[in-house]
């Protein structure tokens, strides 16, 4: 089976843990103004590569996995479009005792009996999600993402109960999620869920906006600059609270 | 006096593990017996002391000075440097706990004309100093140096090919360094004991009554020795310690050590001068002493700041043709770390850690060359300390020890940059390197120089088609590899014959075995070049682009190809048949004095000077753009992040380069990881994942790019920036402008 692929980073170290081979794929349905891989959107495009190529050029990194607890991570672009692919992919690095990783923003989830089926076969195969909680808030997040957060927060649940490790991101975004009502709302969901791992705040940067200007795209946070430290600290502090507290 | 300083002192071997070591000189025997395995972490380690702070002081302030002077702080026009040439010097004599340097005054270069009298003029003369009359006389009109034997005997086809470059960098005009004298030997035996083990030797050569032309080399070399080590017991005594002895102190140790050293540096200005593998050594006197009570954890690390801090002062005079070859007056002090025992047993000792620590006690330096033998077996802890250590400071360099210890045991240290050695047993002929890529192109033209029109090498049949065909060219470049391997070799047995014969490196080599392995120390360049651009020809169309007279000057490509770098067999494959195929050329070749035949991949900063005399390339790389050093993938090629980069370098054979090869990867903090943890535990699985590919060098960079723009701005804010280049580390504000741009433009692997 082919995969629509972006590109590939053989050397990532914050897309899950230890040293990592990243799959970018291809094709997106969110529109995320914060995006930092806006190349990836289009469904078309990249470059269509076999599963078995895939799977012998990651075998020459093995040493590297095995020293440093890494593994693949399949990022995008929103892989889960690809899931068939992945199904294949996964499950042939699992042979291989390959660590496994989809960083998802959920965009593409749905309770549909032919997604769910497949990507039940997946989650067999994957050993860790890196999952995207972009906007708690419902309005702010089509604002946002172009797309309502409701299918998003039920693949949350969804892996809540087939118990697939998590890491939660957030991108902190000044003037967008970087409130903290909103914060204190995504925690509260957050400690609904049982199969957290790690939550990471990821501060908003710029180094994408050159993308969107070779696609001709207008940047929507033009002005906005990342958040402080301080800020990103303040973030870090809610969405790990284990408890909902009132905010004044 | 304590009573077990006492004993020490009549018995200076007293509490040492007894073995074979006493009998014979056998270092090895004497550090597997006695050293102290430590596995814990860094935080015994002690800051600098008053003293060691005032002496740095001291040495920024003349380092200021000479960059003040432009370049040259002050240099010797008069007196030859020899082992006992010149009287005492010192930094701060109260202060010092390990003292001597080259001349009589700190940071003034010496004299050492032996190479070549007019190396010697230029370099004084580009200095704005003028050589004594009388020393030019007599080394022009009496006393032949290195230099004239070498072109006496030169072929025109061996000067037409250095001149235009294609075989280049030759250790014709400059001493040729690359040999390590056991300097541990000195502390261990003292230089009575040495000298008599020599005495023995001598009767052993020609013993069998037969007295032939190798025989009478041997013994005047053997007589030489002698008589070198006889001199080093008087460089001793004009710096008030009888080095005749053994050491009996950790201090003594130190400082036998770095007088047998010292004698070395003061005879040969070698282009790499390397100190070998003196740490965990060092470190059973260390313990020795601690358990005596007679030194204490800062006066200890007082005592390796300070041997550090002597290192650091090795200066030679060079011509600026060499600064340009082998930029930031690097000197390839090398000291080698860590490593494995071949019982098992990492040979890490908290020596090497103290030795590491100069780093943040004296802040980050070029020099002594910090290479750690890097092996999956080292202690967790040590490796997260060394690469902390590169984060902090980009001084280190890591080489394969599970990789080389079967070819060299585990008492090698490294010459230079990644020239593997057993200690006191081997040396090598330092043979620079050939320029492959300009070689492809006389492949397409005939051997005519692309950029001169000179017939350089043999009129063979050029390439005349427009499009060049992957089969013929490759047919072609074969037979025009022939001929360079020959013309080569022959340069170097000429430069080894005369290097041996007007510029013999008594004191090094008195402190090695006296049966000595020798290898020819080959070397390419242009490795990337020639296989991207075999690629080109292979996987795309490559349109040649003609001058007047016919000469293909420009390529055209047509269509994508696989590029090195990437982890694509395609062209790897291109690149490591390429190492095998010139490797086994080599062979063919009988060498001088019978050494071995090796090479390396190894550049130094020269990518700079072979890419500006090389034209254009069929890769599409432009005329005079730079090589990328060493085995490296030319910049901005390899694409698929850091590791495909490491994994394609790593497929070249070590087994058909011996001597080593070389990468040097860039990478910015935030690439490694989020935090320093997670960078310190990433890098460490990095270095342990390349090994486990067979890779055998990296050298390390950890920094932003905006911190080396900064730095060419601004550097006088800078002193101490350093950086690791191809095989070595160099003070960057000391590279030109050139090569300050060419780092700053090679990949820096920051996608995140």
């Amino acid at each position: 089976m082919k995969g629509r692929i972006h590109s590939i980073e053989t050397l990532g170290t914050v897309d899950g843990p230890g040293l990592r081979y990243i799959i970018f794929t291809q094709g997106c349905l969110l529109r995320c103004q914060f995006c930092h891989n806006p190349d990836t959107w289009k469904m078309t495009g990249g470059k269509e590569m076999t599963v078995q190529e895939i799977v012998e050029d990651v075998k020459s990194y093995i040493p590297f996995f095995e020293s440093s607890n890494g593994g693949v991570t399949v990022s995008g672009g929103e892989p889960l479009i690809q899931a068939e692919f992945l199904l294949e992919l996964f499950t042939e690095l699992k042979k291989l005792g390959v660590h496994t990783c989809i960083d998802t923003s959920g965009g593409c989830f749905s309770r549909s009996p032919r997604f769910i089926k497949t990507l039940d076969e997946l989650m067999e195969v994957t050993d860790l999600i890196l999952f995207d909680l972009k906007q708690i808030d419902n309005d702010k997040h089509k604002e946002l993402t172009g797309v309502s957060n409701e299918h998003i927060l039920d693949m949350a649940r969804y892996l809540d109960e087939k118990q697939v490790p998590i890491w939660v991101r957030h991108v902190l975004v000044p003037g967008g999620s970087d409130d903290d009502q909103l914060l204190q709302r995504l925690s509260d969901f957050i400690t609904t869920l049982s199969n957290v791992d790690r939550i990471d705040v990821l501060p908003y940067h710029k180094l994408g906006v050159y993308k969107w200007e070779n696609l001709g795209l207008s940047y929507p946070l033009e002005g906005i600059e990342p958040p402080s430290e301080e800020r990103v600290k303040n973030a870090e502090a809610i969405l790990t609270r284990k408890k909902s507290i009132a905010l004044t | 006096m304590k009573v077990a300083e006492e004993v020490t002192k009549n018995n200076p071997w007293n509490g040492f593990v007894d073995g074979n070591w006493q009998k014979e000189i056998d270092v090895r025997d004497f550090i597997l017996k006695n050293f102290n395995l430590y596995e814990g972490n860094e935080e015994f380690l002690a800051g600098p002391t008053d003293a060691t702070k005032a002496l740095w002081d001291r040495v920024m302030d003349l380092t200021k000075e000479e960059r003040e002077r432009g370049g040259v702080y002050d240099l010797d026009t008069k007196i030859v440097s020899t082992i006992t040439s010149h009287d005492a010097g010192y930094l701060d004599k109260g202060k010092e706990k390990v003292v001597g340097v080259q001349t009589d005054v700190p940071f003034k270069r010496s004299l050492q004309p032996y190479g070549g009298i007019r190396m010697a003029q230029v370099s004084a003369e580009s200095y704005g100093y003028k050589l004594d009359e009388e020393v030019e006389k007599i080394f022009t009109d009496y006393r032949k140096t290195h230099n004239q034997g070498v072109f006496d005997a030169y072929t025109p086809e061996i000067r037409a090919a250095r001149r235009a470059g294609v075989v280049t960098g030759l250790p014709d005009a400059y001493g040729r360094g690359r040999i390590i004298g056991d300097y541990r030997r000195v502390a261990l035996y003292g230089t009575d004991k040495l000298v008599e083990a020599k005495k023995a030797e001598l009767d052993l050569i020609g013993g069998n009554g037969v007295m032939s032309e190798d025989i009478i080399r041997d013994r005047e070399e053997h007589m030489e020795q002698i008589r070198a080590l006889q001199e080093l017991k008087q460089l001793g005594d004009i710096y008030g310690f009888d080095i005749s002895k053994p050491a009996t102190t950790a201090q003594e140790a130190f400082q036998w050590l770095y007088l047998g050293y010292l004698a070395a540096i003061k005879e040969q200005n070698g282009a790499a001068m390397s100190l070998g593998r003196v740490s965990t050594f060092l470190d059973i006197y260390v313990e020795r002493d601690l358990e005596n009570g007679v030194l204490t954890e800062e006066e200890v690390q007082e005592l390796v700041d300070h041997f550090v801090m002597k290192l650091r002062l090795v200066k030679f005079a060079r011509t600026p043709e060499y600064n340009e070859l082998f930029s930031g007056d690097p000197t390839w002090v090398t000291e080698s770390l860590a490593g494995i025992a071949e019982d098992g047993r990492p040979l890490v000792t908290k020596n090497s850690y103290r030795f590491l620590h100069t780093l943040d006690n004296l802040g980050p330096a070029p020099e002594p060359n910090l290479t750690v033998l890097w092996s999956e077996q080292l202690p967790d802890n040590y490796k997260k300390y060394c690469a902390a250590m590169s984060i902090k400071t980009s001084s280190i360099q890591y080489e394969n020890d599970d990789l080389m210890r079967t070819h060299y045991g585990d008492d090698y240290g490294i010459a230079c940059c990644v020239s593997a050695m057993r200690i006191g047993k081997q040396m090598q002929f330092f043979g620079a390197r050939v320029n492959l890529a300009k070689a492809l192109l006389y492949a397409i033209n005939g051997g005519v120089d692309e950029k001169s029109k000179a017939q350089v090498a043999p009129n063979y049949a050029p390439i005349t088609s427009e499009y060049l065909e992957y089969d013929e060219v490759k047919k072609k470049y074969d037979v025009m590899l022939d001929w360079l391997a020959g013309v080569y070799v022959n340069a170097l047995n000429i430069i080894h014959f005369m290097h041996d014969k007007y510029s013999y490196e008594r004191i090094e080599m008195a402190l090695h075995d006296r049966e000595v392995l020798r290898t020819m120390a080959c070397g390419i360049a242009g490795l990337s070049v020639v296989a991207d651009s075999l690629s080109a020809i292979k996987h795309a169309k490559v349109r040649t682009i003609r001058d007047e007279d016919g000469i293909a000057v420009d390529y055209e490509i047509e269509g994508d190809y696989p590029k090195y770098g990437n982890n694509d067999d395609r062209v790897d494959e291109i690149a490591s048949d390429l190492v095998k195929a010139f490797m086994n050329k080599i062979k063919k070749h009988k060498t001088y004095r019978q050494s071995v035949h090796t090479q390396s991949i190894l550049t130094i900063t020269s990518n700079v000077v072979y890419g500006k005399k090389t034209g254009n390339t069929p890769d599409g790389r432009k005329a005079g753009e730079p090589f990328a050093p060493g085995a490296n993938p030319l910049h901005g090629r390899d694409t698929n992040g850091s590791l495909a980069s490491l994994n394609s370098v790593a497929k070249m054979p070590y087994d058909y380069s011996l001597d080593g090869i070389s990468n040097t990867f860039s990478i910015v903090p935030k690439a490694l990881g989020k935090d320093i943890d997670t960078q310190k535990a990433n890098l460490a699985a990095m270095l342990d994942g390349y090994a486990k590919k067979k890779g055998h060098h990296l050298n390390v960079n950890v920094f932003d790019r905006e911190t080396l723009l900064d730095a060419m701005e601004h550097p006088e804010e800078y002193p101490q920036l350093t950086i690791r280049v191809s095989g070595y580390a160099v003070n960057f504000i000391k590279l030109t402008r050139e090569q300050q741009i060419d780092v700053i433009n090679r990949t820096f692997h920051d996608s995140l």
